[in-house]
């Protein structure tokens, strides 16, 4: 009984301290705020690792507590109030579905800094931030249309939402400047994660003929499906080269951890300003896994073009690009703005599906 | 070695108050030894699951939005499965009330008045006991089990959400994002104090509970739901119809869902949106049956279910377990808030070997 | 290609028709536990752990079958030994599930599974056209079918099987009877456990070879609403089984043929389609009373 009594006593210490310690801490608190599971296999395990990688960098300045599985709603903003008043000086929203209760929360909080992924709703202490996806999903276009033998994609697609339509688009006509008559076919899954359905999806466009497969979901069902079957595909998200040894192209690798780093480095400066950031491949915001399983030939056109969209040489939305019903989008030469693209709500010529509206 | 029951003659008072604290007490411990395996400090866990959430004002007023739509379908399921009827469909309620509710302030935005938003509520409810009539129908012209239709209906609902706020009541300004146009200020559920986000969804959820507690207890219509849930053929006797009770115990509890859904849209979301509920008509059973099937322990047990969800929430950040701990925490407390409750109707004997009685707790 | 779409079809359709044939035992033994949902998930985390432990898929399928059982006694022992309500406790059940399932099998993330190799029959499954259909499946493929079977010939050909379903219609003269009530009803419901976690079994190692979490994503509660959807009948749930794969695969395929519905409005078929059904089944009150265990889901104590 004493026995406890003292255990009970020194929890009660560390209870104590605990609170005291908080204060005390001089360490600044950078938070991070999850939709999905830290260990999603997809887009929220891809910003923890960008967390991970934040944590390595600045370990010594900062700490980093994140706050798993918030739903998209009036949870969200209790949950990011949570941490604006527990003392983080920045907190990264990380789903889109975020907007609205980060811009209540920012508003409350002027103090706080706040940066939301892939939203367009901004403030004075609240950023947001995205990555060019497109080009990764162009070059991806450029290897299918070289690798395939029937001349057909085939892409699992989530929601119709202009950052899934964009993706479409892009990998279209990166196909296109290889091939002229490649075609895509697109499945809507209607869901980011679900195994089942991703490799249902993956089958249903195997047996409808097409020979190279990529994904807008976030499990590796598909890329094990194709490997099955034998057949091409992409990676989404994070490097799925596990799941598919002699089947993994590339993959679009979602690379948080330079943009936090860049970002809390000017929090801790003071030099940090609400902007609207989307950066691309030249940034290190996104990756191309290691190009596997194709001809040099194929990588070295890869490469090259990776190059090019690095150096700003090569957009991918330049004209002349027509839109699926053949009617002009952009003239010879023309660069899409970034305003379209963000709403992009239509097909571009070649793309075999009906955008659902 | 086995457990033996036998029916008390009647419920046991002292039970009814010692149960729900003998399972905090067993939720707590087995809490703690979780939280020890996991190399936690099991008090400081325990405090920030239960404790934490209660110190600030602001937090309190977190409870009160989070426990309002539980409560509200809650109490309305609570009649219905008095009665013997199985809506589990709530969820799908509370989606097409909210959609309901928000035809005036998405197509009609340019109409600034005080009736838009009692109209809002109105429609919701409406919407909401039509969509539960829906298995009502079924129920009492084919004959076909609710339990299914309702659960059925739910992803239907689901669906056909989906398909608006992607489709036709996208917002035209908002980049094609999957979401209406922000609801105008009129639409919008006030906020009751100035030290919160609480809005008028709890009030709701109060009175409706207190309502159907009185009408349970005091009226005639509450002893129709109680007789023909104990025996149709009683209820027969008495003179009630039970096709009429499923009609009314079914889109009392659609209507009350389908309020649950405009006030959570109105009041904490602001538009609609894919997804308005992170599972509210599910989670609303287990209150429900938590609170014994009596609106008065429902307003109990739907604060201590919405405890648990900001308290998973602090623990998280506070001693970094991962949200799975919260699940699983939640569902070692429904498991043995079940298991107590069976000491109120039942003595537990337990039985050694063959015969040899020994007298457990009686 | 037709035939890769019906392969196609059998798989999605498998777990489904194996959860439900285990559903449907329980559910005739008077009980109705709402939690498959959450023991398939418990069925394939364990699975997946047996078979990435040991290295042996097949150990992997009884892990699964296993883990489910015994998930299921914590629902047996709550309803039938304390008679709390199925409802609240089928629900606390998959609640539970999920959690526990998201616990044990977070080190399981990401690890590429291994998947459990066709049994190929040889001979028969050179047949042209249903040969490799039928015969060059999986053991979970098989075990479906010889579960639809055995379960028929259980329950309307065997003695135990007529106790069992008496006990299901009317546990009080069963009882009388001397029928061991309560403990018929632990072994329905832990069988229901096993077909439960050997349908999680089928997703973690067949269907989709890896852990994720919550990946049973919603499978269990189309099983239940199979079990209606066939009115109690072991065949009717075979076919119900492959009636929902289908429409869930047609739908994709409708989409790459360029099919414009919206698909939220494809997926919603499955679900308008059971209740379709199910309201041709039990506008008869007469089949229905017929089929539906009279005693489903209410609690039982004996009197001494």
């Amino acid at each position: 009984m004493k026995k406890l009594i003292i255990a009970l006593a020194a929890t009660a210490a560390t209870l104590g301290s605990f609170t005291v310690g908080a204060e005390a801490q001089e360490k600044t608190k950078v938070c991070f705020i999850y939709v999905g599971t830290k260990t999603d296999g997809g887009w929220t395990q891809a910003h923890d690792l960008g967390r991970q990688e934040l944590q390595k960098a600045l370990g010594d300045k900062i700490e980093t507590p994140y706050l798993e599985s918030v739903p998209e709603g009036p949870d969200a903003e209790r949950a990011i109030e949570r941490m604006a008043r527990s003392g983080c000086s920045l907190v990264y929203a990380t789903s889109f579905g975020f907007m609205d209760a980060t811009v209540k929360v920012a508003a409350k909080f002027p103090k706080v800094k706040f940066e939301h992924a892939t939203g367009f709703k901004a403030a004075e202490n609240l950023a947001t931030y995205n990555s060019r996806f497109y080009e990764g999903r162009y070059i991806q276009g450029q290897i299918a249309a070289k690798m395939s033998k029937k001349g057909v994609a085939g892409y699992i697609a989530s929601f119709p939402i202009p950052e899934v339509v964009m993706g479409i688009n892009a990998f279209e006509l990166g196909a296109k400047s290889v091939n002229p008559d490649f075609k895509l076919k697109v499945v809507w899954a209607n869901t980011w994660f679900d195994p089942g359905k991703e490799a249902d999806a993956a089958k249903a466009l195997i047996d409808q003929g097409v020979d190279v497969l990529t994904q807008h979901t976030d499990t590796t069902a598909p890329m094990q499906v194709a490997a099955e079957r034998g057949i091409l595909a992409f990676g989404q998200a994070s490097d799925m080269i596990a799941a598919g040894p002699k089947t993994q192209l590339t993959a679009i690798v979602d690379t948080w951890g330079a943009y936090y780093i860049k970002r809390t480095k000017a929090l801790l400066d003071g030099t940090w300003k609400s902007e609207q950031i989307w950066d691309g491949l030249k940034d290190g915001i996104l990756t191309m896994a290691p190009y596997t399983n194709m001809p040099d030939d194929v990588k070295a056109m890869a490469e090259e073009t990776e190059a090019k969209i690095k150096s700003g040489e090569l957009h991918p939305f330049t004209g002349p690009i027509n839109k699926q019903d053949g009617s002009a989008w952009l003239k010879a030469g023309e660069k899409a703005e970034d305003g379209v693209l963000l709403g992009m709500n239509f097909y571009v010529q070649g793309v075999d599906d009906k955008l659902p509206q | 070695m086995r457990i033996e029951l036998e029916r008390r003659a009647s419920a046991s008072g002292l039970f009814s108050v010692v149960s729900p604290l003998l399972a905090l007490v067993l939720t707590l411990l087995a809490g703690a030894l979780m939280f020890l395996m996991l190399g936690k400090d099991p008090l400081y866990a325990l405090y920030s699951f239960f404790i934490d959430p209660l110190l600030e004002v602001w937090s309190l007023h977190e409870l009160a939005i989070k426990a309002a739509p539980l409560i509200l379908i809650a109490v309305g399921l609570s009649v219905c499965y008095r009665s013997n009827n199985w809506n589990i469909g709530a969820e799908g309620q509370f989606t097409i009330g909210a959609i309901c509710g928000s035809i005036l302030p998405v197509l009609v935005p340019q109409w600034h008045s005080v009736l838009v938003l009692p109209l809002m509520l109105v429609m919701g409810m409406l919407g909401g006991a039509l969509y539960a009539g829906i298995p009502a129908l079924l129920k009492t012209r084919f004959n076909t089990n609710e339990i299914l239709t309702s659960l059925m209906l739910v992803y239907i609902a689901q669906l056909f959400l989906d398909w608006l706020v992607r489709g036709m009541w996208r917002d035209p300004k908002g980049f094609n994002f999957p979401q209406t146009i922000s609801f105008a200020p009129e639409a919008v559920l006030p906020e009751l104090l100035a030290s919160g986000r609480a809005h008028w969804a709890i009030v709701f959820a109060l009175v409706a509970a207190l309502a159907l507690w009185f009408m349970m207890r005091f009226m005639l219509k509450g002893f129709e739901v109680t007789v023909l849930g104990r025996s149709e053929r009683a209820g027969r006797f008495a003179g009630f119809s039970a096709r009429r009770m499923v009609w009314f115990s079914m889109m009392l509890s659609g209507a009350l869902a389908g309020l649950a859904g405009i006030s959570e849209v109105s009041g904490s979301i602001g538009h609609l949106q894919p997804s308005i509920s992170p599972g509210y008509g599910f989670t609303a059973i287990i209150v429900a049956f938590l609170g014994r099937l009596n609106p008065l322990g429902i307003i109990a047990s739907g604060f201590v279910l919405a405890l648990t969800y900001l308290g998973g929430e602090a623990a998280q950040l506070s001693i970094g377990v991962s949200d799975k701990v919260t699940r699983v925490f939640q569902g070692l407390l429904l498991f043995f808030v079940l298991s107590c409750d069976t000491l109120i109707l039942y003595r537990v004997r337990l039985v050694l070997g063959t015969g040899r009685n020994v007298d457990v707790r009686s | 290609m037709f035939e890769a779409i019906l392969l196609t079809i059998v798989t999605a359709a498998t777990p489904l028709v194996i959860a439900a044939v285990g559903e449907l035992v329980t559910e005739r033994a008077g009980v109705l536990n709402l939690g498959v949902e959450g023991m398939m998930i418990m069925g394939a985390v364990c699975a997946f752990a047996g078979s990435y432990l040991t290295g042996v898929p097949v150990l992997g399928v009884l892990c699964g079958i296993l883990g489910g059982a015994a998930f299921s006694l914590l629902f047996g022992f709550l309803t039938l030994t304390l008679v709390a309500n199925q409802v609240a406790t089928g629900l606390a059940l998959t609640l539970l599930g999920l959690g526990l399932s998201g616990q044990i099998g977070e080190s399981f993330v990401g690890i590429p599974g291994v998947k459990l190799q066709p049994i190929v029959v040889p001979v028969l499954s050179d047949i042209p056209f249903i040969g490799r259909l039928l015969f060059a499946q999986d053991i979970t493929f098989y075990l479906s079918i010889a579960l639809v079977v055995g379960v028929h010939w259980f329950l309307f050909r065997s003695r135990t099987g007529l106790k069992m379903r008496a006990i299901g219609d009317n546990h009080g003269s069963a009882h009388a009877l001397g029928i061991h009530v309560v403990r018929t009803r632990y072994l329905a419901v832990m069988f229901g456990g096993a077909c439960a976690g050997l349908a999680g079994a089928q997703l973690s190692l067949v269907y989709t070879p890896q852990w994720v979490e919550n990946m049973a994503a919603g499978r269990g509660w189309i099983a239940l609403a199979l079990v209606v959807f066939a009115s109690w009948r072991p065949w009717r749930v075979l076919a119900g089984g492959y009636i929902f794969g289908a429409v869930g695969i047609l739908q994709l395929h409708a989409q790459a043929l360029g099919i414009g519905i919206p698909s939220q409005f494809l997926s919603m078929l499955p679900y308008a389609v059971t209740i379709v059904v199910l309201i041709i089944i039990s506008h008869n009150r007469r089949t229905t009373l017929i089929n539906t265990p009279a005693c489903l889901g209410k609690p039982f104590v004996p009197d001494r």
